[in-house]
């Protein structure tokens, strides 16, 4: 149930690929039913103004240790055989991949519930930043859209 | 005898400063360190706490050796 932070660009798509290759060598083929993958990126507009370009800010330690705990909160909830976490952190530019979440289970209602689970649980408690960069100069967003 | 103190985001910004040692004294909480590193009474609205990287609320005691960090709402994802 890995949790991996990047300072650059990242490929949601080939994570997913790539890890569940790995996945598949480690508990063999066959063994899920279901997988869901959610990718966050990032709008050109938010509340006010236009956004070039965004700035994401984390607190080392404690975000790996926060999204860790959501994972396996998860995999106590749901029968979840396996999850992916990777999120971006550094300068960020349109279009630009933010988050990827990636849920294996046996059956699809687990993999739906707990993929929306921890992307509901990573925006309300895991401690990212961002700073947006608009015509008006940098601007701190202060909340979450609500979905 | 002394504690690390962390702040992230806005706040880092707004007091120009990442990190901070203050000295420990018995019975000391969060709210304590706040005032004694910033010289302000009360934690901006909404600011949370992380005591050893979990979340605490300002009026936890801190231990000698332990890690304080302050910071605004989260906004990642």
């Amino acid at each position: 149930m890995p949790v991996y932070i990047k300072e650059g660009v990242f490929e949601p798509f080939k994570e997913v690929q790539q890890y569940q290759q790995q996945l598949e060598a480690d508990i063999g083929k066959g063994r899920y039913g279901a997988s869901t993958v959610f990718v966050g990126s990032m709008r050109d507009f938010n509340e006010e103004h236009d956004v070039s370009a965004m700035t994401l800010e984390y607190y080392p330690g404690m975000t790996e240790s926060a999204l860790e705990a959501i994972s396996n909160e998860a995999k106590q909830k749901w029968p979840v055989l396996d999850t992916l976490i990777v999120h971006r952190v550094g300068d960020i530019l349109p279009n630009d991949s933010i988050v990827l979440v990636a849920v294996w289970s046996a059956h699809r209602a687990a993999a739906y519930d707990a993929n929306r689970y921890i992307m509901e649980a990573l925006k309300s408690r895991a401690p990212f930043w961002k700073k947006e960069t608009t015509v008006k100069g940098g601007k701190w967003v202060e909340k979450n859209t609500l979905a | 005898m002394s504690i690390s103190v962390k702040f992230f985001a806005r706040l880092r910004e707004e007091l120009n400063m990442d990190e901070a040692q203050l000295e420990h004294v018995t019975g000391l909480t969060a709210l304590q360190v706040w005032q004694k590193i910033t010289g302000q009474p009360a934690l901006p609205p909404k600011t949370l706490i992380a005591v050893n990287q979990e979340y605490a609320s300002e009026d936890i005691v801190i231990n000698d050796n332990d890690e304080v960090a302050f910071f605004p709402p989260v906004t990642g994802g």
